[in-house]
């Protein structure tokens, strides 16, 4: 949500003039940006420091040591391999679905929209709760994983389901309005003069999107690493094994050992910090793709 | 015209999705030597200690045999035996109260109704009880049961619907109430409820009631494990809190029990079944009171850690309330005594 209003805030920031046509009084201007900035750096950078400084509170070998823990390593490693399967995955079926909406007509639609953003408007527990449902002993599809020697829940597949459902809409979302202001004459140009559909796909139509596609995968990738809630249900939170990294910050601060936490934390936080650099670059560039995109 | 692409796309991204499902499954599914304890909230530090002294003392003596690793999962007693009850593979359970291996039992069918005859002292390895955790001072006078329902008082404890030991605090506080009500119901009631107004929130599970506690700072008094309590000291220094003992509390049976089906699956039942035996020898017996749970057999530990455990009147859960599968459903089931009594602040 956050990431929503400050990016469009960070697109419309270089576009000056429109704000001034409307005449609004320098004091207007400067209260809005105080305002704003304040409430940044109080809600936003303030907690972001903190965690840095607890990480460092008790010196460097401290740190080293949480983050090389044994059962710290395995939940990097299993947060790194769950983002590596969820997001490719996302980008593949997020591509699809955007190009589908994007660029035909068809029965249902609308319905396909809504059913992209679901995984948004659907708390993150349901999300974990409904695989528990499905594949859980007690579920649905139980008996059957049981009896052949299936594990979904409690292992590596269900942080994975979980991680993609979760991650689903923002490579389609931020796709689609891109894809959908381009139009298909591109295409279309490139198939009268004899591309085969691959050739188009990968020449004109991924060039053509590639810094939104980009843009979607970053926060995809955050949100696949950083996830709490839906992994949450579906981990049975088994340290060495089951653990991703947001949980593992949980128990390390429920044992106590809160400068480790923070150590994991500040990973967690370093990564997002990579991103923002990487979207600040990005607008910066490439601020008019961008801002065409957003145009809902 | 772009159909075709569209299309083959979309073969691939399902052919992408089974791939990833195929190879999670494998991964997931890779036999290991290794035990899973699922346990409640507050025991981490116990079986830390105990998990590596029993793999050693194990793979000492059967090196063809070898245990690597122990894993373990901790959170709120019901909430663990509710993942264990939908699939979690855990070899054994190591559970606040019975009431939560009951359910185990029953739902999930993986171990026998009468687990509890199968291990010594109903198959609880180490007891505890409820005590007051106050601040230094304890400036808000804290003495008794009858203190906590004085208005003002700020009272943290956990959510009995999730949480082992909030269940235990609050049939401590039921067993306080009838004996100094002389059994009568309207006043208990009267009493519970009181009390349960001055709780501000409910955590899950007893560990997150710790941190609400100590390190967020809200509350006057805990109703606390007494081994979460002397752990807080330790954590925290005796500068902080105080440990406040009641008139009379009651006598926490925290069992284990190895789960059948699991472990028969995994094959592993033997050195499972060692697990739970060695948390019963001296050198188990040892660890525990070093972790402040009340040993069984006293004479095996270290005098000065059975020093530190309070003399109170205990009551036990079959005296005065006729055991788990009776307390449960009345006060904790849906409808029961604490859905009746508990008024969430608005």
């Amino acid at each position: 949500m956050s990431d929503a209003t400050l990016s469009s805030a960070a697109a419309t920031a270089p576009a000056r003039s429109p704000s001034r046509a409307r005449g609004e009084s320098p004091v207007v201007q400067f209260v809005l940006i105080a305002v704003s900035l304040a409430f940044l750096l109080l809600f936003l950078l303030l907690p972001l420091v903190t965690v840095f400084i607890e990480a460092a509170a008790k010196g460097w070998e401290a740190y080293r040591a949480a983050i090389t823990e044994p059962d710290a390593l395995a939940a990097i490693r299993l947060t790194l391999l769950v983002a590596a399967i969820a997001v490719p995955f996302n980008i593949v079926v997020g591509i699809a679905a955007a190009w589908a909406v994007a660029k035909f007509e068809f029965p249902g639609k609308n319905l396909l929209i809504s059913l992209i953003d679901l995984p948004f408007s659907v708390s993150p527990v349901i999300s974990g709760l409904v695989f528990v449902l499905l594949f859980g002993a007690q579920g649905y599809l139980g008996p059957w994983l049981q009896a052949n020697d299936l594990k979904i829940v409690f292992a590596l597949p269900g942080l994975i389901l979980a991680t993609v459902f979760v991650t689903f809409p923002f490579v389609a979302r931020e796709l689609i309005p891109h894809m959908q202001s381009l139009g298909s004459s591109d295409e279309e140009a490139a198939l009268t003069l004899g591309a085969s559909p691959w050739r188009v796909f990968f020449s004109v139509t991924l060039p053509n999107v590639k810094w939104s596609l980009f843009y979607g995968v970053l926060l995809c990738n955050a949100r696949a690493m950083g996830e709490f809630g839906a992994v949450a249900v579906v981990s049975g939170k088994i340290r060495g094994l089951t653990n991703t990294m947001p949980l593992h910050i949980e128990i390390l601060y429920n044992e106590y050992m809160g400068a480790a936490a923070f150590a994991v934390a500040s990973l967690l936080a370093g990564l997002a910090l990579v991103t923002l650099v990487l979207k600040t670059l990005l607008e910066w560039h490439y601020g008019d793709v961008i801002a065409a995109s957003r145009r809902h | 015209m772009t159909r075709p692409v569209y299309s083959r796309l979309l073969r691939a991204g399902l052919v992408l999705g089974a791939f990833t499902l195929c190879f999670g499954v494998v991964a997931g599914a890779r036999a290991q030597t290794e035990l899973l304890n699922v346990s409640y909230d507050p025991t981490r530090e116990l079986y830390r200690e105990i998990n590596a002294a029993f793999i050693a003392e194990w793979n000492a003596k059967n090196p063809d045999k070898k245990i690597s690793t122990i894993r373990q999962s901790h959170g709120g007693s019901g909430a663990q035996a509710r993942t264990v009850i939908d699939g979690l593979n855990a070899d054994v359970v190591t559970l606040a109260l019975a009431g939560d291996i009951d359910a185990v039992a029953e739902r999930s069918k993986k171990l026998p109704l009468d687990w509890q005859k199968r291990l010594p002292h109903n198959s609880s390895p180490y007891t505890s009880t409820i005590v007051f955790l106050v601040r230094k001072g304890n400036p808000k006078a804290i003495k008794d049961w009858g203190d906590l329902v004085k208005p003002g008082v700020q009272i943290i404890t956990p959510n009995p619907k999730t949480s082992g030991g909030a269940r235990w605090n609050y049939l401590a506080a039921w067993a306080y109430a009838e004996k100094a009500f002389n059994k009568d119901e309207a006043k208990v009631r009267d009493y519970i409820g009181k009390l349960l107004a001055n709780v501000p929130v409910l955590d899950t599970g007893a560990r997150g009631a710790t941190t609400t506690f100590t390190q967020r700072g809200i509350g006057d008094v805990f109703l606390s494990w007494e081994n979460e309590a002397f752990l807080a000291l330790k954590e925290f220094g005796a500068d902080k809190f105080d440990i406040v003992v009641p008139s009379l509390s009651i006598l926490a049976e925290p069992p284990v029990a190895l789960v059948d089906a699991n472990v028969d699956a995994k094959k592993t039942r033997e050195q499972a079944q060692a697990y739970l035996d060695f948390l019963y020898t001296p050198k188990g017996q040892a660890i525990i009171a070093r972790n402040f749970y009340r040993p069984r057999n006293p004479e095996a530990a270290d005098s000065k850690d059975v020093a530190n455990f309070p003399k109170v009147e205990l009551v036990t859960i079959d005296d005065v309330f006729g055991g788990w599968k009776k307390a449960q459903p009345t006060h904790f089931g849906d409808g029961g005594t604490f859905d009746q009594l508990y008024k969430p602040a608005r």
